[in-house]
């Protein structure tokens, strides 16, 4: 073997056995260094005779090339091995749970959410949101609206009465949203569409009622619209409300001093299962009272009772919750009970909307 | 208002089944609430005998009974607290394995002081017969042994009750109802007008009615004396309908008059003529007199009320309750029936100030039929003759009846214009008759009166309402509202559309949204800066609701000590709604606030192992305003930050946010330590609110379109310098701030605090702050002389604004 083959064989051991890319370019500095073995051959050619140099030449090049790959190929293996080596090492638990992110975290309020959902149904037929003050005058909560003197509404058992004032004047916390109706009248020309959404009081408190609570009124008031108009409103309310294709619903004649003819609504239901099914069943549920707007109402409120007409309905929002979402109990709407919101409360970005559906 | 089927029966003739009437009263506005039949729950209970009744061994208020139960098996021993129970009565037997529903107890076997006992005569409180419990039922000994009780009581007549509407006074009575039914074609309404009864002899009372120059509180008044009468126990038949409805039959005089009030809708009164002294006055109460009622109670009045007296005193509230002294018993022989019309409005008024509710009240409060003032004495005294014997006198009639005769013009087309409904005259005008409407003329418009039993038939309206209802609402048909456009616009007012906005923000950032009382505790409204009078209710409900909130933070700091003494301390709660001013509808806003309680942070609650959550702080609280301020598109960069606060946040870690110096867009903070101590709250808490009505509504400029214009970028790279000064403590990081933006108007595009540092290096009353100045270049690249003079610039502006130097 030559002299050249020897130390080739050598060299590549070295390279094979460098372990680590130090030792791997401690082997190419000993080899193809300045002074290296490769190197130093290199170098003598100068120093030969043109024979042996055209003989050694390519030999010594050679050699120097092979060299040169295999401490490319193996530093690659090395590179290779350290960045696995590295990878293990920083290996971790993916399992560890982290925070639920805030929007998970946080909810709306069933209220709010069927309000949005009302809002979103009845903006679709072309209404609007109208809204007004829980302190009211005894005129705008009952007078106007038709109560006789000594309705039992209007008793101290019934409506929640601020302090007289010094003229006299009894301010209320208004027992229905129907005030809003008459300020709308007397603020907007005909044709009116509008729901109006929020709080309401009575003097009043068990499982099924509070002292306060939400209700939601409509009120369409032109030149044509009658019952039969009321009667397709809220049956396409309640589909699109309940989010069912069919529902039974059933119109009773009853009474309202703010209506007239006045009527009140059922929708067909199953309560066989201790909890109330809507659109299933053979049962009725009263959700609304409703009617045709009492021609003192329109008189009271600057308009000709001849010339106008209209509808307008009343129904509560936390009810209307409770029968979609299967609430229980009313009283936990207004206790604040974080299990409560967590449970019966919505997702942040959970916007009810008629295109997407108005729930999940 | 509740009656049977048969008692109906009397005053319909129909071959109807007891569901077609039932679904028809609720079609046609008479809701049915329940239908029962008593037989039903009685089902099991038969009629048994005592044989035998000896004293318990080892109890002295006990019997042991040998009881026949009709069956021809061995007697039955039961042991017996009742202290009627004796030998030879005849009852109402319960037995091992009956529920007995006044009680609600399935019988077993029992063993009442070592003495077993078969079952249970029963009283009609156990039978929820009536709330008679004197003793266990005495049938009389011709009631047959082993018979259904249900059966031999026929109780087997179901019983209808219906919620009436207060506007329908004519169908508090069961020929009201009947009426109602014949005209919805159920069946002929059998009209069954009383004979008038002549009298023998004028009346020997004399009544006057005596109100002077005030409002006549008692418009009529009938009354009538029948002499020599023998008051017992009214018929059984009688009996059995006024137990059905859940009446206590008393004796024959007062079952009839509750028999009438119920029958035809005519209270009536009777007093024992031996009883009343002299002459019958109507007239106002005077302070202080008194009445013992018929129902045990006493009575005061005032001038108010109206009360009939004779020289005894008063002797009966008007329309309402008569009184004990002179009501009838069974000794009674002379009696004197009353038959009165009176004012609707001041019957109310007194029953509700009296807290009286009769049947009487029920009736007079909602409009009785004057024109049924006096057959309905007639009636009355038919009866008393017919069961009581005795002659009657004339009638002692006093005062008017009044005038309710009214007559309505009626467009026909009124029904087609507020219903949708096609009919045809003819149909309206049937349909008004058979409701006993007069009906004349045959045109468009047609002329009718309202019979005088409907008080609430005023107009139009109130006839399109009488039609459709006995028409039936199934008959309208649904009509689609027409579209006012195709594509629906927005419809929410700004307003509405900031509380939505604020709602989702503050719940994207984990706050869950709670729904508090509008009314809270004196104490809390106080803390929180309210309180006035005119914001506090005359009546709460309880003195924990009494005030009208000036601030959504006391409910919300409320809830969260609930959940953190329900074991959740790390609460994160809001709410978007109304506070109050003052009572007019400019004194209420509208607000979104939160409320974080323990470690509920923006990043999550309690220990964790990425790292555990701080106790709550004061910029928790800024954060969500300035979120919520974002959210409903508040001018957030304009926005000042002021360390004024209202008292009830900790004066040193809380803050408002202003637009402009004086008006208040939010206000964060700690919770002050003297209100937690005084509502009872355990901190940390921190709160914010923002007034969602503060924030100006952006000028809507007539813009030709929604463009957000072009966007200006550079392509030149940005330059970024920091900058340390040490200021003195007082110097605010937004003074700082503020100098160093404003130090280059065109150059500096971004300043941001990186680092506030006290301690070695920095002498004592001193910070440090550290600024990351974005430089970025326009139309060329800075040199370095450019970015030394925006350096030179910046550091001259800090020094103004804050005397701070460059730390070295």
């Amino acid at each position: 073997m030559s002299d050249l083959e020897t130390l080739e064989s050598e060299i590549l051991a070295a390279v094979a056995a460098a372990a680590s890319e130090s030792a791997l370019e401690e082997v190419r500095i000993a080899t193809l260094g300045k002074k290296g073995s490769v190197s130093e051959r290199l170098k003598m050619l100068g120093k030969v005779s043109p024979e042996e140099r055209r003989e050694l030449g390519p030999a010594i090049n050679g050699l120097k090339a092979r060299v040169g790959e295999a401490l490319a190929a193996r530093k690659a293996v090395l590179q290779e091995e350290a960045l696995t080596a590295r990878m293990e090492a920083e290996r971790v638990d993916i399992s560890l749970p982290l925070r639920r992110p805030p929007a998970e975290e946080g909810r709306v309020h069933p209220v709010s959410q069927v309000i949005d959902e009302l809002t979103a149904i009845f903006a679709d037929m072309g209404f609007s949101i109208a809204e007004g003050p829980d302190i009211e005058t005894d005129h705008l909560n009952f007078t106007a609206l038709n109560f006789p003197e000594d309705h039992p509404a209007r008793d101290m058992h019934d409506t929640f009465f601020m302090h007289p004032r010094a003229d006299g004047e009894r301010m209320l916390l208004r027992t229905h949203t129907s005030p809003v109706q008459v300020r709308t009248m007397m603020s907007q020309k005909p044709p009116i569409r509008v729901i109006t959404p929020g709080r309401t009081y009575r003097c009043d408190s068990d499982q099924t009622h509070t002292p306060m609570f939400h209700q939601v009124e409509g009120l369409v008031i032109d030149k044509g619209s009658h019952i039969g108009h009321l009667k397709w409103v809220l049956e396409e309310f309640c589909k699109a409300f309940f989010e069912v294709d069919e529902l039974k619903m059933r119109f009773r004649p009853s009474f309202f001093p703010f209506t007239e003819p006045s009527m009140e609504v059922d929708i067909g239901c199953d309560r066989s299962g201790g909890e109330v099914r809507v659109g299933e069943g053979d049962d009725w549920l009263e959700i609304l009272g409703c009617g045709m707007v009492h021609p003192n109402v329109i008189r009271n409120c600057g308009l000709d009772p001849d010339e106008y007409q209209g509808f307008a309905w009343g129904m509560g929002i936390d009810r209307l919750a409770m029968l979609k979402y299967g609430m229980p109990d009313l009283r936990a709407f207004f206790d604040a009970d974080v299990r409560w919101i967590e449970h019966y409360g919505f997702r942040p970005l959970d916007l009810p909307t008629l295109f997407g559906g108005l729930s999940r | 208002m509740k009656f049977t089927l048969s008692w109906l029966k009397d005053h319909l003739e129909t071959d109807a089944s007891l569901d077609e009437i039932v679904e028809t009263l609720t079609r046609i506005g008479l809701e049915v609430e329940e239908v029962t039949s008593p037989a039903d729950r009685l089902r099991p209970f038969t009629i048994a005998k005592v044989l035998e009744a000896r004293p318990h061994p080892n109890a002295d208020r006990l019997q042991v009974l040998s009881v026949d139960a009709g069956d021809g098996a061995a007697p039955l021993q039961i042991v017996c607290g009742a202290p009627n129970a004796r030998a030879g009565l005849v009852g109402v037997l319960a037995r091992p394995g009956d529920y007995v529903p006044g009680i609600d107890v399935t019988l077993s076997v029992g063993k009442i002081r070592d003495v077993e006992s078969f079952g249970m005569m029963c009283s009609e409180r156990e039978l929820e017969l009536s709330e008679s419990h004197d003793g266990i039922m005495d049938l009389g000994e011709d009631a047959p042994l082993g018979a259904s009780y249900a059966e031999y009581a026929g109780l087997d007549d179901p019983v209808i009750e219906i919620g009436l509407t207060p506007n329908r006074p004519d169908c508090a009575s069961v020929s009201g109802i009947a009426r109602d039914l014949a005209a919805a074609g159920l069946g002929i309404f059998k009209e069954n007008r009383p004979a008038s009864v002549v009298g023998e002899g004028a009346c020997p009372v004399a009544v006057r009615l005596e109100f002077g120059d005030t409002p006549p509180l008692c418009p009529a008044f009938g009354l009538r004396l029948v002499r020599g009468i023998t008051n017992g126990p009214s018929p059984a038949w009688m009996q059995k309908r006024l137990v059905a409805i859940g009446l206590r039959p008393i004796n024959a005089l007062v079952d009839i008059t509750n028999y009438i009030t119920f029958d035809r809708g005519r209270p009536l009164h009777v007093f024992d003529a031996a009883k009343v002294a002299g002459d019958l006055v109507v007239r106002r109460g005077r302070e202080g007199e008194e009445l013992l009622g018929l129902d045990g109670k006493t009575y005061r009045f005032d001038d108010s009320m109206c009360v009939i007296s004779d020289d005894n005193g008063v002797e009966s509230i008007g329309g309402i309750m008569g009184g004990e002294l002179s009501g009838c018993t069974e000794e009674t022989t002379d009696v004197l029936i009353e038959s009165a019309l009176w004012d609707p409005v001041n019957i109310a008024r007194t029953g509700r100030a009296l807290g009286i509710s009769t049947d009487a009240r029920y009736r007079f409060e909602r409009g009785v039929d004057p024109q049924f003032c006096l057959p309905g004495l007639d009636l009355a005294t038919q009866m008393v003759i017919e069961l009581c014997g005795g002659t009657a006198t004339e009638v002692m009639f006093t005062g008017e009846l009044p005038n309710s005769e009214r007559m309505i013009d009626f467009p026909v087309a009124e029904v087609k214009r507020l219903t949708g409904l096609s009919l045809t005259t003819p149909e309206i005008k049937g349909v008004l008759t058979r409701l006993g409407f007069w009906v004349t003329g045959s045109g468009d418009t047609v002329k009718v009166a309202p019979p005088s039993w409907r008080p609430d038939v005023h107009g139009k309206a109130d006839l399109v309402e009488e039609v459709v209802r006995i028409v039936g609402l199934d008959e309208v048909p649904a009509t689609p509202l027409p579209n006012l456009s195709s594509v629906s616009g927005r419809v929410l007012t700004p307003g509405q559309l900031r509380r939505g906005q604020a709602r989702r923000a503050l719940a994207v950032r984990g706050l869950k949204e709670a729904v508090t009382w509008s009314f809270i505790s004196r104490a809390q409204a106080e803390a929180f800066g309210g309180g006035r009078r005119d914001l506090e209710l005359a009546n709460p409900i309880s003195p924990e609701l009494s005030d009208m909130r000036p601030s959504l933070v006391p409910g919300l700091a409320a809830a969260a000590q609930r959940n953190a003494d329900r074991g959740y301390p790390d609460v994160a709660l809001f709410e978007v709604g109304q506070i109050f001013g003052d009572d007019t509808p400019k004194g209420q806003s509208m607000v979104a606030a939160g409320l974080r309680r323990g470690t509920a942070g923006f990043n999550g609650a309690e220990r964790h192992w990425s790292g555990n959550a701080p106790a709550v702080s004061v910029f928790d609280a800024k954060a969500d305003a300035e979120a919520a301020l974002a959210a409903i598109g508040a001018p957030v960069d304009k926005l000042m930050v002021f360390a004024e606060a209202p008292a009830w946040l900790h004066p040193g870690r809380s803050g408002e946010l202003r637009l402009g110096p004086k008006t208040v867009l939010a206000r964060f903070g700690e919770l002050h330590p003297r209100v937690l101590a005084a509502l009872d709250l355990e901190g940390p808490m921190v709160a914010f609110e923002v007034y969602l009505d503060a924030v100006p509504t952006p000028k809507s400029k007539a813009r030709a379109g929604r463009s957000k214009g072009a966007l200006d970028t550079s392509d030149l790279m940005p330059v970024r310098r920091d900058f340390a000064f040490v200021v003195d403590e007082a110097v605010t990081a937004e003074r700082l701030l503020k100098a160093a933006r404003g130090a280059e108007k065109t150059l500096i595009t971004g300043v941001t605090l990186f680092d506030v540092y006290r301690g070695a290096g920095i002498a004592e009353g001193q910070k440090s702050m550290a600024i990351d100045v974005t430089l970025q270049p326009r139309d060329r690249t800075l040199t370095d002389e450019d970015i030394e003079a925006v350096a030179a610039s910046i550091r001259a502006a800090v020094e103004k604004a804050t005397g701070g130097t460059l730390r070295g």
